[in-house]
């Protein structure tokens, strides 16, 4: 392990909302990201998460600012770039060459009157620095990254993106975001919006994918079963802020906070055997709503949904605390005062947490 | 569809509330008719949910609207409390379809942008005439809030869908279809568009009226999770291509499946486990990702050509009916047995002595059929 390919420091993002208003979507966000890895960043609608991910490529929409911080890359010719002090034609060189980014949306990513082989003529000249891209050169290449994630070149190409399924969509969107051989891909949503079959695909192919081009990934979800499946570290984000990080397996086998906590005990496991012996299962939600960006609670912005929070909860806010120490950038960390009484409901196939030391929750 | 079974003595107790018996329609367009659902046979009762599971384009939701009086079948029957839903009287009509009611996918796209929640959530009253003056309606109105959870109504009445989230608009949505008294919901991926947490809420407060009002349930997801919580108590029917392919009580579908599609379904679920998720990665090998079209349907068993139990000569030749599968009688008290429409499973399972032959997808050691036959 040597130096990560990415290090945010101290990201703040703010969306404008009028003359001399603003609100901040994104605070403190501190990051790093080590070849090869993947990472998950979860939370639900309007945690953030998307406005990192965005910002992480400068792809911030127009009244989406990075305020402060750093995004520091090492590129592929092993020199270091802050992309905030980047210009503008280095910009364009570094997205899609040194990272690209799959947006949300499959249905709706690609530009319904280009057929499909001119989006990647598009994409591989305007981001290869001046070089010629000839008409078979560029069908060769997309035919290639088409055959990598198993679809016909011949049938997909020629297509408007209307004569393609969600799945093809996704699968050419993906194709097309590592034309270039990004070293870290971000993906948005990744698999949302498609069936659970087509699903499956995807993930499998995005295993197989980091596998044959080694690229380091950074995924968006709400769903904690593809963070689970696909990530190597997860993050969960709340109210802008990173909460908890750590390995997949102490985020999901012993979350140290009561939101990450929260979430996982949200989802019913499907092919888990509880629960036990027909008794009808129960599952708490997290009480109440996630606050607004305009009114953000003192404190810990999760306090008054917390079944732990005390008067210290609401007075400063709570800074990630490193709990665990692992190899790799796994650190497991989170932001609570009281990690040490959050515990998962019920038993995981891997995990320690045992329901009988369950701790009273909100009803 | 003389092969299908009927749930004779054993589901007795309670009368369905909504019986759908052979239940076809068909689409015509320029290109031709589209046999969106072929043959269903379902009935759901008081206080009970039945799940219908299945990818988009199985006819989950032309089933659903079929049921709700929403559109008219091309074939077999829609029947609520013993009547054929065509042949009603207009007062009869009226009454089904103040006991049915709808629940949308879009929590933004259902509720009319110009109305104040306690317009939307007294339009159905007043042209049902259940409120004489504005105050009663207010009041009305506010109970209905408070029973989804949305509570002080005050602070909700007078908001329009704009100011709310989408999760307290799918409240909303449901606190207008409670207006009526409901009998039966249904609900078309109700909780699809919401995050985990508001999800479960809102899937708590259905499970509030289900067991306490008896309302029943024609529940539609893709989401195998949020059918197995649900539907719990109740049924699941997965269907594929416009058909049911496999139906019976949730723990026994999910727990031990045994149609190919519904094992194929269930290994494909993301698990929020990262040890159970990359147990299972290896579980759903299909021999072809594509769904076919309902324009062009495949020979014999419409699942063949992506089924990994598929044999030549068996599979593609004649269409499998939707039959009983495993002999043992249902538990007292719950809906009825497990039907299945697979050639394989059902010759294999003829064949073997034993009550559960079929491996389940979740591999050994399933304690779930054992507790239900018990």
């Amino acid at each position: 392990m040597t130096e990560p390919i990415l290090s945010v420091r101290d990201l703040e993002i703010a969306y404008r909302t009028g003359r001399k208003e603003s609100v901040t979507a994104v605070t403190g966000v501190d990051l790093d990201l080590y070849e090869g890895q993947s990472l998950a960043l979860v939370g639900e609608s309007g945690c953030g998460k998307t406005t990192l991910g965005l910002g992480l490529l400068r792809l911030l929409p127009g009244p989406g600012r990075i305020t402060s911080g750093s995004l520091v890359y090492r590129l592929k010719d092993g020199t270091r770039a802050d992309l905030l002090t980047m210009g503008k034609e280095p910009l364009r060189r570094f997205r899609w060459n040194e990272a690209a980014m799959v947006f949300q949306g499959a249905m709706n990513a690609f530009n319904p009157v280009i057929r499909i082989v001119d989006h990647f003529a598009d994409t591989l000249r305007d981001h290869s620095g001046g070089k010629r891209w000839t008409k078979q050169a560029v069908e060769r290449r997309a035919g290639e990254l088409l055959e990598a994630v198993r679809l016909d070149p011949d049938r997909v190409l020629p297509s408007f993106p209307h004569e393609l399924s969600g799945g093809m969509k996704q699968r050419a969107l993906i194709a097309l975001a590592i034309a270039l051989n990004p070293q870290v891909l971000v993906l948005d949503e990744p698999t949302t919006a498609l069936d659970l079959l087509t699903q499956r695909q995807i993930v499998q192919q995005l295993h197989e994918l980091r596998r044959q081009f080694g690229f380091t990934m950074v995924f968006i979800t709400h769903d904690l079963g593809l963070a689970a499946e696909l990530a190597d570290r997860v993050a969960t984000m709340y109210a802008g802020r990173i909460i908890e990080t750590g390995s997949a397996r102490d985020i999901f086998h012993a979350p140290k906070h009561p939101y990450t906590a929260g979430l996982i005990n949200a989802v019913m496991p499907v092919k888990d055997a509880v629960p036990a012996s027909g008794a009808t299962p129960r599952l708490e939600s997290i009480p109440g709503y996630p606050p607004s960006l305009k009114a953000m609670p003192d404190g810990c912005a999760f306090h008054p949904r917390c079944a732990f929070a005390t008067e210290e909860c609401k007075a400063a806010p709570v800074a990630l605390e490193v709990l665990a120490e692992r190899p790799d950038g796994m650190t497991h960390a989170a932001a609570c005062l009281h990690h040490d009484r959050v515990r998962l409901e019920r038993k995981t196939a891997g995990g320690q947490a045992a329901s009988a030391e369950k701790e009273p929750t909100n009803v | 569809m003389s092969d299908v079974p009927t749930r004779g003595p054993e589901t007795a107790g309670s009368e369905p509330l909504l019986k759908l018996s052979g239940l076809e329609q068909v689409f015509d367009t320029g290109k031709g008719e589209v046999p969106a659902v072929g043959g269903v046979d379902l009935e759901v009762r008081p206080g009970k949910v039945l799940c219908l599971v299945g990818e988009s384009g199985c006819g989950k939701t032309t089933t659903a609207r079929a049921a709700a009086g929403l559109t008219k079948p091309t074939g077999g029957t829609v029947a609520f409390r013993g009547k054929d839903v065509s042949r009603m009287s207009s007062a009869e009509r009226l009454a089904y379809r103040r006991a049915v009611q709808f629940i949308h996918q879009d929590p933004y796209a259902a509720l009319n942008p110009t109305r104040t929640v306690f317009s939307t959530l007294t339009a159905g009253l007043r042209r049902h005439k259940q409120v004489r003056s504005k105050a009663e309606a207010r009041e009305k109105a506010g109970e209905l809030l408070r029973l989804v959870d949305l509570t002080p109504p005050e602070s909700y009445l007078d908001s329009y869908p704009h100011q709310l989230s989408g999760g307290q608009r799918q409240r909303v949505n449901v606190a207008r279809s409670l207006a009526m008294n409901p009998e039966l919901l249904i609900c078309d991926e109700s909780t699809s568009m919401l995050d985990v947490s508001i999800r479960v809420s809102l899937l708590n407060t259905l499970g509030k009226l289900r067991d306490e009002l008896d309302v029943g349930f024609l529940f539609i997801t893709h989401d195998l999770a949020v059918a197995k919580y649900f539907a719990w108590d109740g049924e699941i029917a997965v269907m594929y291509l416009g058909k049911v392919v496999e139906h019976g009580p949730t723990p026994e579908v999910i727990g031990n499946p045994q149609h190919p599609y519904t094992k194929a379904l269930i290994g494909a679920v993301c698990e929020p486990d990262p040890d159970l998720a990359r147990a299972n990665r290896a579980a759903s090998e299909l021999r072809s990702a594509d769904i076919p079209s309902l324009t062009a349907l495949p020979s014999g068993c419409a699942f063949h050509p992506r089924c990994p139990a598929y044999e030549p000569g068996l599979c593609d030749d004649a269409e499998p009916p939707l039959i009983r599968f495993g002999g043992r009688p249902a538990a007292p008290g719950a809906a009825g047995g497990r039907r299945l429409a697979c050639h394989v499973v059902s010759r294999d399972h003829g064949r073997s002595p034993s009550d559960d032959p079929a491996e389940s997808a979740l591999g050994s050691g399933s304690p779930r059929g054992a507790a239900w036959s018990a």
